[in-house]
């Protein structure tokens, strides 16, 4: 971001990067050691205001009320599984809402993120898909989920697998694993932190050459027929030059892939689909992450059972993938995957139908 | 169709406007010479600098039509179509190869499609695939029908205008979905081609499942 296209309206302090604050500093004549003041209490803290920014001059304090909201945005509404999983609501912005899930267990904390208001995917088992898309979430709406969250500081890890594309918002998903990741910033190891994605090419190598944070591919079946009924994007961004694009990446040592598997009994867990699936992810080191199928009103794809499920893990198992079967948390309260939605509380849309 | 980020080592190559005129309100017909072979249905990376980010759309010419088509609007804000509506005759556009297996074949099928999702079906059209498809395209008004006059000279009543806005003659007045719920007897052993917005999508084919299209049949392109 250049001096020339700081926002002239008021924008979100919070989900500002280093580098953006030290040119908001500089654009309203401040030092610049107060980028690093302010990165402090937005990220360090849980301050609420400006006011309680105390080693900040009043003068700045001043200029950035003027400016800047703070960002900070408390959840308006909370539910909580029999498991201990909670699903919280916040407010975006004009009746706009998004869904964030908190899911602790024995060994980690994690908090399961938005980056949309809704979803442009189509996915046909998703139900975030079936609302539509709503608006695109900042930075700072991205990192509110976590900066606002009672739970906060008991969090360990951070997925980027709630409502909406990650990629399909690459410009502010950067920002916000930067701000996660940052010594700055809320200073998660990036090993702790992952964006999930159904495989949009372009932003994923911006995100691959540029983040140290882990990948999940969305990938529910490696037939290219089978995929595109499954998931429109499969008709331009097709799964296997995905696996290939992260195949050529520099992935370190320590960075993870995971491929996401949802598991829909008879249709994609076949000994066809294990012997693709080993051939596709053949020069890829991943591993398969099976997912159980949380039904959706209306969407005629079948679940599994556990049986077929542990067959289908075993076999993958078998051809050497390291495959797991993901808990289904939060099942009672819709929060589990697949199936955040703030459908019913989305306005009537001006459509072009 | 349109995509948010451009491969850093996308390979583009220059064309020049022909035309890019403003067909509807919002609404331009950006053309250029074909010099490529492509299939109907598939899409280009569109961008104004070599180093600029593509963004994808369908053509909506022939497969052996002499100019490619682009048929956009203007998003508010938004990152490219702004300035692509300020081209004019003689300046240069970016493009990248065609691709995307959104495409079009022989067997009878429905074509659904909204704004300027009706993109890929003219493509098709143009190149052959119209003479057993229903097509039915949904609008807010009366002069969201891109391509109806040829439209209607070759698909007759084959031809479906559904416009949520404004009455008119020969149109279906109610959203393209409201059509879809009131049509009876939706064949179920053929395919259902969808495209437009993903809340157009997503409510179309949901409609087709409650009448009992298997999900095989239907087949999405959504604009992002």
């Amino acid at each position: 971001m250049s001096i020339s296209e700081l926002p002239l309206q008021k924008d979100l302090l919070l989900g500002k990067t280093l580098s953006d604050l030290k040119l908001i500093a500089a654009r309203l004549g401040l030092p610049a050691f107060v980028a690093g003041q302010i990165a402090y209490w937005l990220y360090k803290t849980n301050i609420q205001s400006y006011d309680e920014m105390t080693n900040v001059s009043k003068k700045a304090r001043l200029l950035l009320t003027e400016h800047f909201d703070f960002g900070v945005q408390a959840p308006v509404k909370v539910e909580q599984s029999n498991d201990g999983t909670k699903k919280y609501l916040y407010p975006v912005s004009n009746h706009k809402f998004i869904e964030t899930a908190f899911i602790p267990d024995e060994r980690r904390n994690t908090l399961c993120v938005s980056s949309q208001v809704g979803c442009k995917m189509g996915c046909l088992f998703c139900a975030t898909g079936r609302q539509g898309f709503q608006a695109q979430l900042s930075a700072g709406q991205i990192l509110n989920q976590l900066r606002s969250l009672p739970e906060r500081d008991l969090i360990t890890n951070i997925v980027f697998m709630g409502m909406g594309e990650p990629f399909d918002n690459v410009e502010e998903v950067m920002k916000a694993q930067e701000i996660l990741t940052s010594a700055y910033g809320f200073e998660l190891s990036a090993r702790k932190v992952t964006v999930s994605t159904i495989g949009i090419v372009p932003a994923m190598e911006v995100f691959l050459r540029e983040s140290k944070c882990n990948l999940a591919v969305s990938m529910h079946s490696p037939f290219d027929d089978e995929r595109r009924r499954l998931m429109p994007i499969q008709h331009v961004y097709p799964i296997k030059d995905v696996i290939e694009t992260i195949v050529k990446s520099d992935l370190g040592k320590y960075r993870r892939v995971s491929v996401e598997y949802i598991v829909f009994g008879g249709l994609n867990d076949t000994s066809r689909h294990v012997k693709e699936l080993a051939r596709l992810l053949n020069k890829l080191r991943c591993r398969i992450n099976l997912i159980r199928f949380h039904p959706v009103p209306n969407v005629p794809l079948p679940s599994t059972d556990e049986v077929r499920l542990l067959e289908f893990q075993k076999a993958l198992n078998d051809k050497g993938i390291v495959t797991t079967i993901r808990a289904s948390r939060g099942l009672d309260i819709d929060a589990a995957c697949g199936l955040l939605s703030t459908k019913a509380l989305v306005q009537s849309q001006n459509s072009e139908f | 169709m349109n995509s948010v980020e451009s491969k850093p080592n996308v390979k583009f190559k220059s064309v020049t406007i022909i035309s890019n005129p403003e067909i509807s309100p919002n609404v331009f017909l950006l053309s250029f010479k074909r010099d490529f072979s492509f299939r109907a249905g598939q899409v280009l990376g569109l961008a104004l600098l070599p180093t600029d980010d593509a963004r994808l759309y369908s053509m909506a010419n022939g497969e052996n039509d002499e100019n490619i088509d682009i048929l956009y609007n203007i998003k508010p804000g938004g990152k490219l179509t702004p300035s692509l509506a300020a081209l004019k005759p003689g300046d240069t556009l970016w493009i990248t190869v065609p691709f995307g297996s959104y495409q079009g074949a022989a067997e009878p099928a429905y074509w659904i499609a909204a704004g300027t999702g009706i993109a890929p079906f003219t493509s098709m059209y143009r190149s052959g695939m119209g003479g057993n498809k229903i097509l039915i395209h949904g609008g807010r008004k009366l002069d969201s029908f891109y391509f109806s006059k040829e439209l209607i000279r070759d698909f007759g009543p084959r031809y479906v205008r559904c416009c949520s806005q404004q009455e008119g003659e020969g149109v279906f007045h109610g959203r393209v979905t409201q059509y879809l719920e009131e049509t009876e007897d939706l064949p179920e052993d053929q395919k259902y081609y969808l495209c437009g917005s993903a809340e157009m999508v997503v409510e179309c084919r949901e409609i087709l499942l409650t009448k009992g299209i298997p999900f095989n049949n239907i087949i999405a392109e959504i604009y992002f």
